[in-house]
């Protein structure tokens, strides 16, 4: 157990990064996830096909290749960021679609009488949006945004690819260091199921809180 | 493609000011999209990466032949790890669901402990870990046994899914016509069970495909790898990324599609032993 005592900092720097990486990521991909979402059921054609073409694009490419391109091909084309900076911004449009369509299916469970309530009192699409449908679609889709959040930590991992020094790179560099794979892999490994299970029972919690079933 | 029934939800058939409004919105949208094409090959045009002598490697047979080699790769990875993943899938979804808590344990710990450990630990855990206990596999297989390890967990709760929503007439059917609880498993509630979850089995294959571009980290030469190794020689980092890039969007796509006309095939027309078994119920006639 030495090993991992030895290298509390680097394995707490790591987790703090995954951390980091993660909840930065979520809030960017919950505000792309409702812009997208409310594009593409909006009554305007254009933003609706723009909506389905960015899901699209985004969901049906690797997240590694995204990561490749804003790290290695954009500098070629004059576009510079930090490493943590790329790969917030990569991960969180890669997951903005995934919100997109969970938010989306949300909006497609609240009942249309609502939306048409909110027309026979004169609001517009924006306002109908924001203030009736939206509220109720995101209680309602707090569980598959939960399972994104999930998902969104497993691949901030990925950024150990493009050399952020999160949870899965910090634990490699000990191991090259000390060659004791077991017990850091293990406490990665167990580090990464304690924060999924942080999310998991936030996730409950808030659906306790606020979910409507329907 | 019709107008789904989201599209309905927040505004109604559009009248002259509406139709003026979705005019104009339709415009700046146009508007912001242009600008943001022609942003982006200013970007090009002033980094000197719009010349021709950039783009035209990429109209010659060599370099298409050695990326679609390395899309070849893929496939041979993903085929291999999707078979292996759905094999673990079955065996550990009938654990979870058996009457038996040393299968039904042993089954759920090992889908909840995955399911939460991200995939590239996993391949790093091969890489780096197993040499020093004397398991040194060939690449390919390094690439592979992380995938199917960490997919098996996904395609296992997809096909308990599956299986719970076979209703519990048709185990208790089969076994009251002295079937074994293994063979009326695997002759009527299985097949019945992988047909309901096809779509999800398909998309979750088709995102195993995308993991198989953790080959860039093992270093196989699958499409993503073979991307590196080409703009390493050729020089042309972006233009051969973003190539890469729009193979994987073409193959993917097509999977997604697949997987959709799966789904709503399925929505609209019930499998023909419901149908048979139901003569009488309203059918939506479809085709």
């Amino acid at each position: 157990m030495n090993v991992i005592t030895d290298h509390l900092s680097e394995f707490g720097d790591g987790l703090l990064m995954t951390v980091e990486l993660t909840l930065l990521a979520l809030a960017g991909a919950l505000a792309a996830g409702i812009v997208v979402a409310a594009m593409r059921v909006s009554p305007v054609r254009v933003l609706r096909a723009a909506g389905m073409a960015y899901v699209e694009t985004l969901q049906n490419i690797p997240l590694l290749v995204w990561l490749v391109i804003a790290v290695f091909g954009l500098p070629e084309i004059g576009v510079m960021a930090g490493l943590f900076t790329s790969a917030v911004v990569v991960i969180a449009l890669y997951q903005g679609a995934y919100m997109a369509e969970a938010i989306r299916s949300g909006i497609n469970a609240v009942p249309a009488g609502q939306g048409e309530a909110a027309r026979a009192l004169g609001l517009t699409f924006v306002q109908s949006l924001r203030l009736i449908v939206l509220p109720q679609a995101l209680r309602t889709a707090i569980q598959p945004l939960g399972t994104i959040a999930i998902m969104t930590l497993m691949n901030t991992a990925m950024a150990a690819a493009i050399g952020v020094v999160e949870l899965t790179a910090a634990a490699n560099r000990v191991n090259l260091a000390e060659a004791q794979p077991i017990y850091i892999f293990v406490t990665a490994g167990l580090l990464y199921m304690a924060l999924s299970a942080v999310f998991g029972l936030v996730t409950g919690a808030l659906e306790r809180k606020l979910a409507i079933l329907r | 493609m019709s107008s789904s029934p989201t599209s309905r939800l927040l505004f109604d058939d559009p009248g002259p000011r509406a139709r003026r409004r979705i005019r104009i919105t339709t415009a700046g949208t146009l508007l912001v999209g242009a600008a943001l094409v022609a942003l982006a090959l200013r970007q090009f045009a002033e980094n000197g990466q719009l010349a021709a002598e950039r783009w035209e490697p990429f109209g010659t047979w060599p370099m298409w032949r050695y990326l679609l080699d390395g899309l070849l790769s893929t496939a041979k990875a993903a085929v291999v790890a999707i078979a292996l993943a759905m094999a673990g899938g079955i065996v550990l979804a009938l654990g979870r669901t058996s009457p038996s808590r040393w299968l039904r344990w042993p089954a759920a710990a090992y889908v909840e402990v995955v399911r939460t450990i991200p995939a590239l630990l996993l391949v790093y855990v091969v890489l780096f870990a197993l040499p020093r206990y004397g398991v040194n596999m060939p690449l390919f297989w390094k690439l592979v046994v992380p995938l199917a390890v960490s997919n098996a967990a996904a395609f296992a709760e997809i096909f308990r899914a599956g299986i719970r929503s076979v209703e519990r007439g048709q185990l208790e059917a089969g076994l009251a016509v002295g079937l074994t609880r293994g063979r009326a498993m695997r002759l009527i509630v299985l097949p019945q069970a992988a047909r309901r979850v096809l779509p999800s089995l398909v998309s979750q294959s088709a995102g195993l495909l995308k993991d198989t571009s953790l080959g860039y980290v093992v270093s196989y030469a699958e499409l993503l790898y073979s991307g590196k190794v080409l703009a390493n020689y050729n020089h042309l980092l972006i233009q051969t990324y973003l190539i890469v890039a729009l193979i994987y969007l073409v193959v993917n796509a097509t999977l997604s599609k697949i997987a959709r006309t799966l789904e709503a095939r399925q929505r609209t027309r019930p499998s023909r032993a419901v149908r048979d078994a139901a003569p009488g119920a309203p059918v939506v006639k479809t085709s």
